[in-house]
């Protein structure tokens, strides 16, 4: 799922605070599920925005909502009224649901309230961490089931490499190194031998460097 | 053996020399001189100096220009080049300025991760590893191709190295790792600064059981501590290095005055016990910014004079 933090309060109250009135917009899906992005968290967001707006003495409606996904046309079925008139939005979506807002309200001013930060799983509850970079060119099926282009700070494709210590990256040790957990999977799964196979020059027209990517599915 | 380009370093090792590699690092500054200096200072007790690339991701002047200063000044130079700054076009191209300014020698290199350095807040670029940075200069040098299929009119002239460190983990894929950097086209190696004989001494056996001795020329890295701080801080704070107790108290049982003396000691000692070691072939000191103490080291560990080669 996609995950996201909440932009720092300042940082979003800049944004707004000029505004006569805004819409605080929930995406109930993926950034719910990490508790900064969901419907709750667009009321609590906007129930603290009034406070600030009073505190400051500015003059400034705000009311809050939310649907299940941003990223689709269907679900605004249901805001349709609360969206008509509104002057700004805040979203709390990824920068997908905002830049899909920001394409199907023209007029409208459509604010990020969080930073979307990566595509990840949910460890227990209330941490998340990251396992894709959406490549384009996926080489789990040789590296054990560990991304090394996520997860290696180097992405190195034959790694790992010299500051690798006890199992920690040369970076920080509080982030594992990629390629002892590939070497511990590859030995678990039989394959160690694999790990002299160099890894392909990777093609990285299929990621970001290629342009923005896109799919289109036929007789749709 | 055959000779397949005009390094320096390659005819020393082919000829069945124990070669003598050091390195500098280039400043931070436009002005050439130290660096140009510091190879002068150890011209006659090397038989190349690596010009490191940006380490620890600090910026400094370029190492393929400084490589030119040292080539200009009658020197041998290693171009150190990592991966982490640029990306193919940029490493094939730099590969070909170095050939057509005589630079024969090259180490492929990932790089620090540039959190260590003067820019953690700056993209790294990682568009090849290194074992691909050297299957890149093989590539070029030994069919005349680019990356991309294009033929080279002029293919570079590159005797190609890669680093090792047998010290890092997990150390069961250590040799397999050395296996595969020789398969990606590596000719010979540096490692990471040996402190840890006997761990080092368990890691070649594993080389020479699988005949990897053979096929490339291993080259341990040596570095002579200035102080027992610094003993203690590569021990506690450099990733990847490997410092035994007993060398944090041998150095401590000295005075202080007397410790880097003591540290050069330890150096010339372990040059002295790895070349006795089946499938070395020299050594890469690495003095670090402490290149006077070169001459006396391999003085000392009956290295000098250097060997001459056409």
């Amino acid at each position: 799922m996609i995950v996201g933090e909440q932009k720092p309060f300042d940082e979003v109250w800049e944004m707004v605070k000029s505004h006569k009135q805004l819409t605080v917009f929930g995406c109930n899906t993926c950034v719910a599920v990490c508790h900064q992005g969901g419907n709750k968290e667009a009321e609590i967001l906007a129930s603290l925005l009034k406070m600030r707006a009073t505190k400051e003495g500015v003059d400034i409606e705000i009311v809050d909502g939310g649907i299940e996904r941003q990223c689709e046309h269907p679900f605004f079925e249901s805001a349709k009224e609360l969206l008509k008139d509104t002057e700004a939005v805040l979203s709390l979506a990824c920068g997908i649901g905002v830049q899909f807002m920001a394409q199907k309200y023209k007029e409208t001013p459509i604010y990020p309230a969080l930073n979307t930060t990566f595509l990840g799983d949910v460890q227990e509850d209330g941490y998340f961490t990251e396992k894709c970079q959406a490549c384009g060119d996926c080489v789990l099926g040789v590296t054990g089931g560990v991304c090394p282009v996520t997860r290696c700070c180097k992405r190195l494709f034959n790694g790992p490499c010299g500051g690798s210590t006890d199992g920690k990256c040369e970076i920080s040790k509080d982030i594992d190194c990629a390629w002892q957990l590939v070497i511990d999977r590859l030995k678990a799964i039989g394959k160690l031998d694999d790990y002299e196979k160099l890894a392909p020059i990777k093609d990285w027209s299929k990621d970001r460097a290629g342009g923005p990517r896109s799919f289109k599915l036929e007789g749709f | 053996m055959e000779i397949k380009t005009n390094s320096r370093l390659e005819k020393v090792l082919k000829n069945g020399h124990m070669a003598v590699t050091s390195e500098c690092g280039p400043p931070r500054s436009s002005d050439p001189a130290h660096i140009i200096e510091k190879g002068h200072l150890i011209k006659n007790h090397v038989d190349a100096i690596n010009i490191t690339d940006n380490q620890t991701s600090v910026t400094r002047l370029c190492s393929l220009a400084a490589c030119i200063h040292l080539k200009q000044e009658g020197l041998e130079p290693v171009l150190q080049m990592v991966v982490r700054d640029r990306n193919r076009i940029a490493l094939q191209s730099d590969i070909l300025g170095a050939a057509s300014h005589g630079i024969h020698s090259m180490l492929c290199l990932s790089g620090d991760h540039q959190r260590f350095g003067d820019s953690p807040q700056g993209q790294n670029v990682f568009d090849i590893d290194s074992m691909q940075l050297l299957q890149t200069v093989r590539y070029m040098r030994d069919e005349g191709k680019f990356l991309g299929g294009d033929t080279i009119k002029l293919p570079p002239n590159m005797f190609v190295g890669a680093a090792a460190n047998p010290f890092a983990d997990p150390f069961e894929i250590r040799v397999p790792r050395l296996a595969k950097k020789i398969a990606a086209g590596a000719e010979f190696i540096q490692t990471q600064c040996v402190y840890n004989l006997d761990k080092f001494e368990l890691w070649m056996k594993g080389v020479v059981e699988r005949g990897l001795h053979e096929k490339v020329f291993i080259m341990p890295g040596i570095t002579p501590m200035r102080s027992v701080g610094m003993a203690k801080y590569m021990a506690r704070a450099v990733p990847g290095m490997d410092v035994p107790k007993e060398l944090i108290d041998r150095l401590s049982g000295v005075p202080k005055d007397k410790q880097s003396e003591e540290g050069v000691t330890i150096a010339v000692e372990a040059m002295e016990r790895l070349k006795e070691c089946t499938g070395i072939a020299g050594f890469h000191i690495m003095a670090i910014e402490w290149e006077e103490k070169v001459p006396e080291m391999v003085e000392r560990a009956g290295l000098y004079p250097r060997p001459e080669v056409d």
